[in-house]
């Protein structure tokens, strides 16, 4: 600590070119916590206690191929299944095309299985009696200003109405609140009647998109998906049974590997910083030359300069890294509210905060080695004669 | 009075590429303790070279150096540097000041490496600036102050750690002649009343007659030895 006077005086012995190197790292650790936030988000996605207890059953060819209703009562049969629901991709847009929400088709028991999701009685009541009824995300009706009683029109991006045209009524008769993290993706939809959307489209007879199933004992989970695969074998809808987590995770790998697209910005961004703080740190021990030689003259021994200069590079990485990721941990909830619920990225966490400091730490270690190799490695006559 | 210096035999070469040049070669001394030496001689005369082998920031070729009976030429790079730190103190042509610190951080810097609390080392730098004379300039920066308050700054520096023996590089040669004076009229006085060993390299002979004893250096060998 007693030295610390001496490399702070060193760092900031050079207040511009710091400064802008600072904002540089604070810029690059805020958008690697605005970037961990989507990476964790999209991580997250059905991991949650309840998530473990539940099974996706969905087609082994594709996503979008259905599967017939009838397979419902052949899985509820699977020994350890406690309870099967089963939904459909609807996709509407609202007003405008670019306004997309994840609505979705499901049977009458489907809120059963995902406890994580509060519906007033009153709203559950309304739902089941009212065959244009919808249950919507409580942040969507917040963004649209939606309440209980209003029409809504939706246009579906796929499917048609029995007019033949694209554009669906709903009543909305409940608000969807989350209860935990868990339940975070249900603010952020719609659920209408499978039935409804069944008998009324001509796109689809019969069919579902997935069947959910909720498991007794989630160490049994394997052999009930592969009995639950084992009743569709052979058949022209074979079926691939998932976790929830893995069938979310399939999910969003068939839009884009958030996980590789996250890892190859930061990536980039990191090894510009690191040329950037390098190029920094260079210059500012080659500029100190005759200083280190001094210290180096009075007893600083090569291995308190080598840790001098170190800790002067750690320490350069360390306060534009934590001011970047204090930003980004008081921006993310204010981005996320000023999106209207668009965006639902969650805060800063203890993980990001781990990994952030330690790719400070890291950093700073790997820029600052080569220039503290120089000052170690200084020859004191040399370095006072200016050769 | 006791020998504090002993040189024996001593000889130093440095290689430049291909090229060997013998900068000091058969030099023999024995400098007393509570001595003030001046070393003269033309430019490339090896003064530096042999200052700096005595103050321990250089090896010898060849040859022996004893200093206080610590044959240092043996010591390695980081015992060097303890004796150095509690032995010696420097002091250059250019004071060489840390320029981002204030007088009093600077002259603190060589008791970092003391076991010292830190509102000891803030002590013993407020007295080794009142012994300069510079006590009302703690706080300011070497840019703040002139050539040789700064050199001033520096031999405070020097002495923070109750060093046995100071070497000087040049002390006033960067310096005004009223500046100079006052400089080798404070390292007199350290010999003087203080007792510390001086040894000063210098062109100047007015810097010189502050020295008790004078040496000439020429061509790498001690030519001549007059007594003040």
């Amino acid at each position: 600590m007693k030295y610390l006077p001496l490399i702070w005086a060193a760092l900031f012995r050079r207040k511009t070119r710091t400064i802008l190197t600072v904002l540089s790292i604070i810029a690059a650790f805020l958008l690697f916590g605005m970037l961990d936030a989507v990476r964790t988000s999209f991580d997250q996605a059905g991991k949650s206690a309840n998530g473990a207890e539940r099974l996706q059953t969905g087609s082994k060819l594709s996503f979008i191929q259905t599967l017939p209703q009838s397979l419902e009562a052949a899985i509820g049969r699977v020994p350890g299944v406690k309870a099967v629901a089963y939904a459909n991709w609807f996709g509407g847009a609202y007003q405008d095309p670019h306004n997309q929400i994840f609505s979705f088709a499901v049977s009458p028991n489907y809120l059963d299985l995902y406890p994580e999701v509060e519906v007033g009685a009153a709203a559950r009541k309304s739902f089941a009696e009212t065959r244009t009824g919808v249950l919507v995300g409580a942040q969507l009706a917040r963004k649209y200003h939606w309440k209980v009683g209003d029409k809504l029109p939706l246009q579906s991006t796929i499917f048609p109405n029995h007019d033949g045209s694209k554009n669906w009524s709903f009543d909305i008769v409940g608000i969807m609140r989350p209860r935990d993290t868990g339940g975070r993706m249900f603010g952020q939809i719609i659920l209408m009647h499978w039935k409804y959307f069944d008998d009324s489209t001509p796109y689809n007879s019969g069919t579902v998109g997935w069947y959910v199933s909720r498991v007794a004992d989630v160490n049994q989970s394997d052999r009930i998906a592969k009995a639950i695969d084992a009743i569709s074998a052979n058949s022209d809808h074979e079926t691939r049974t998932q976790t929830e987590q893995a069938a979310t995770a399939n999910w969003i790998k068939q839009f884009a590997d958030i996980g590789l697209i996250v890892g190859s910005i930061m990536g980039a961004v990191f090894f510009t910083l690191m040329l950037l703080a390098g190029n920094t740190m260079m210059q500012a021990v080659r500029e100190r030359t005759s200083e280190l030689a001094v210290l180096k003259t009075i007893g600083f021994s090569n291995r308190s300069v080598l840790l001098m200069v170190l800790a002067e590079s750690v320490l350069l990485l360390l306060i534009g890294g934590l001011v970047g990721l204090g930003l980004a941990t008081v921006l993310l909830p204010v981005v996320s509210a000023g999106s209207g619920g668009a965006l639902n990225l969650p805060p800063v966490d203890a993980g990001s905060w781990l990994l952030g400091v330690a790719l400070m730490l890291g950093i700073g270690v790997l820029v600052g080695t080569l220039p503290a190799l120089r000052a170690m490695r200084l020859n004191i006559v040399d370095a006072l004669a200016g050769r | 009075m006791a020998t504090l210096i002993d040189i024996h035999d001593l000889a130093k070469t440095y290689v430049r590429g291909r090229q060997k040049i013998e900068v000091l070669h058969n030099i023999n001394l024995a400098v007393a303790a509570g001595e003030f030496l001046a070393l003269m001689g033309p430019s490339g005369s090896g003064k530096t070279t042999l200052l700096n082998l005595i103050g321990g920031l250089d090896a010898p070729t060849a040859g022996s150096i004893s200093v206080g009976g610590q044959r240092i030429d043996r010591l390695g790079g980081g015992a060097l540097a303890k004796w150095r730190a509690s032995t010696v103190g420097f002091v250059f042509q250019f004071y060489n000041l840390m320029p981002m610190l204030t007088a009093q951080r600077n002259v603190e810097l060589p008791l970092l490496l003391t076991r010292l609390s830190s509102a000891q080392r803030r002590k013993n730098a407020s007295i080794a600036l009142q012994l300069v004379g510079l006590a009302d300039r703690a706080g300011h920066k070497p840019g703040e102050l002139s050539g040789g308050q700064q050199q001033r700054v520096a031999i405070a520096r020097a002495i923070v750690s109750d060093p046995t023996l100071l070497v000087c590089d040049e002390p006033t040669g960067d310096l005004d002649r009223q500046s100079a004076a006052e400089v080798l009229g404070l390292l007199q006085q350290l010999n003087r009343e203080h007792g510390k060993t001086v040894v000063v390299v210098t062109h100047d002979p007015k810097a010189a007659e502050y020295a008790r004893q004078t040496l000439h250096l020429d061509k790498g060998t001690l030519v001549e030895q007059a007594a003040a």
